[in-house]
């Protein structure tokens, strides 16, 4: 079984069929690009792997394990599906930066917030383990509790902290670290968005549209860091209207068309010896010179 | 005279000010929470909070002060004695659904795209609100707020429907002590409500430069 198999995903909005049965399935470290018309389901086929929708119908599998089966869908619960989502990130189309908070902060909130959770339940543990405690040895324990919980503490600040500014270099934005999202451009508030979804180590990091509201100038700095983070543990999902960051970059490329998967295959054959003639039209209008 | 004047009144305002600040403390979280039900996607708490809106802001302020001063009597449960306790009470929660009517606008003019970020980040509801929203929402509501603070100003001289002792009730009754006309005193009592929004206008423009090292 590959790293991430999608099974037959439906989805209806009322009437509206979006999805009609999309499968998927992808190896780690692979790069997956889906292109297809606006309407035909490849935002939406985003949006239910990060369970901002949920799928009517279908079943996910990540590294082997069943992660989610639409039929046990009303039984988890708000906790378990914010877990579930833990797995995929998500880069929106607009940036959708928090603008009150600075770079920096954009990159570590969600992190801190993570951390101190994990970091209460501890704390929680540990107060247990003192009131089992016999009476005597309370204070002793209870000073050395203190102790560990400030290291933990300090670690978890330290790391986070850490992570975020070598998340910024890779990126390119160090300099803009304590800047507010409104003082950037398009481009390097998309490259934030895209540090904030690493933050997190998602499995599988997922582009929806990531240069669609761009300026034309700015869509090459933002595919730039795309490509490079390309490696053997990074498994990316890029939806996208560039046809040649889809040709050069991915491994792999899914052409939707009507909530059905018309063409699936390696960028060369895809592009180059389409089977379907549904994706023999979009490349030759995508392809095509206006002038 | 005039600071005989000045001192009566000054006293009367002491009241005024009360009642005012009171409002705010109760009527601000109220207002929010109140807002959340008539959002809420549960539709028997959200219709009678609709309803409930709907009245308040139907009927005269004047009218609420009555009922709620006088009603409890009425209907055979014991009165209310404190004159100006119920004022609060009708005033927070009249301001209450005003404000709810505020931070409604301000809640949903925050883009989905801010919910959906906090949720593909693992935090929970509440997290988003407070962490992501509430700020911006802040923000955006600040100048309807500033309005709305201002009138409660002037609307707690409503309060003497019912005996409350604030500075226009004052004003009105100390004419015949000083010898002068009635429209002296009522026309300083005109003086410190004018300095009381003026503070109000530096504040609320503070507020909104503090709120600037951001937009949404």
């Amino acid at each position: 079984m590959a790293f991430l198999e999608l099974k037959n995903y439906r989805k209806k909005f009322g009437e509206n069929e979006v999805l009609k049965g999309i499968s998927v399935s992808l190896e780690k470290g692979e790069v997956l690009t889906i292109i297809g018309s606006s309407g035909g389901g490849k935002t939406t086929l985003l949006r239910c792997m990060n369970f901002l929708e949920m799928p009517d119908e279908g079943e996910l599998y990540l590294g082997g394990e069943k992660l989610f089966d639409a039929a046990e869908k009303k039984s988890y619960s708000d906790a378990e599906i914010r877990e579930k989502r833990l797995h995929f990130g998500l880069v929106f189309q607009q940036f959708n930066l928090f603008p009150q908070y600075t770079v920096f902060k954009n990159i570590t909130l969600a992190q801190t917030l993570l951390a101190k959770q994990d970091f209460k339940r501890k704390k929680e543990d540990f107060a247990a383990v003192c009131k089992k405690a016999p009476k005597e040895e309370r204070k002793k324990l209870k000073a050395e509790q203190k102790q560990i919980l400030d290291e933990i503490k300090s670690n978890q600040k330290k790391s986070i902290e850490e992570k975020a500014e070598n998340l910024l270099s890779r990126v390119g934005l160090s300099d803009k670290r304590d800047s507010y999202p409104y003082e950037l451009s398009g481009g390097q508030q998309q490259r934030v968005a895209i540090a904030r979804a690493l933050a997190l180590n998602p499995d599988i990091l997922c582009f929806d549209e990531p240069t669609s509201a761009l300026d034309p100038e700015l869509t090459g700095e933002v595919l730039k860091v795309i490509k490079g983070l390309k490696s053997s543990d990074s498994t990316m999902i890029v939806v996208t209207h560039e046809m040649e960051f889809a040709k050069n970059v991915a491994d792999r490329v899914i052409f939707i068309a009507d909530g059905v998967i018309e063409e699936e295959g390696a960028p060369q054959e895809v592009f180059e010896n389409p089977k379907s003639e549904k994706t023999r039209a979009f490349l030759r209008k995508s392809l095509e010179e206006v002038f | 005279m005039f600071f005989g004047i000045i001192g009566e009144l000054a006293v009367g305002f002491l009241t005024t000010l009360e009642l005012f600040a009171l409002t705010l403390v109760f009527a601000l979280p109220l207002g929010l929470l109140v807002s959340l039900c008539t959002m809420s996607k549960f539709a028997p708490l959200r219709v009678l909070f609709k309803v409930i809106v709907w009245v308040v802001r139907g009927t005269p302020l004047m009218l609420q002060l009555l009922v709620i001063f006088y009603g409890p009597g009425l209907i055979g449960l014991p009165p209310l004695t404190n004159r100006f306790l119920a004022a609060v009470i009708a005033f927070v929660i009249n301001y209450a659904c005003y404000f709810s009517e505020i931070y409604r606008g301000g809640i949903e003019s925050i883009s989905k795209g801010q919910y959906e970020a906090g949720q593909v980040l693992g935090m929970t509801r509440s997290q988003i609100f407070f962490k992501v929203v509430l700020l911006q929402v802040v923000k955006r509501i600040l100048a309807p707020m500033s309005n709305e603070v201002m009138t409660l100003v002037k609307d707690t001289s409503l309060a003497n429907t019912i005996g409350v002792i604030e500075i226009l009730r004052v004003a009105q009754s100390i004419n015949a002590y000083y010898a002068v006309n009635i429209i002296i005193p009522v026309l300083y009592a005109g003086l410190f409500y004018l300095a009381f929004i003026g503070i109000l206008t530096i504040v609320f423009g503070r507020l909104e430069k503090k709120l600037n090292y951001f937009k949404v």
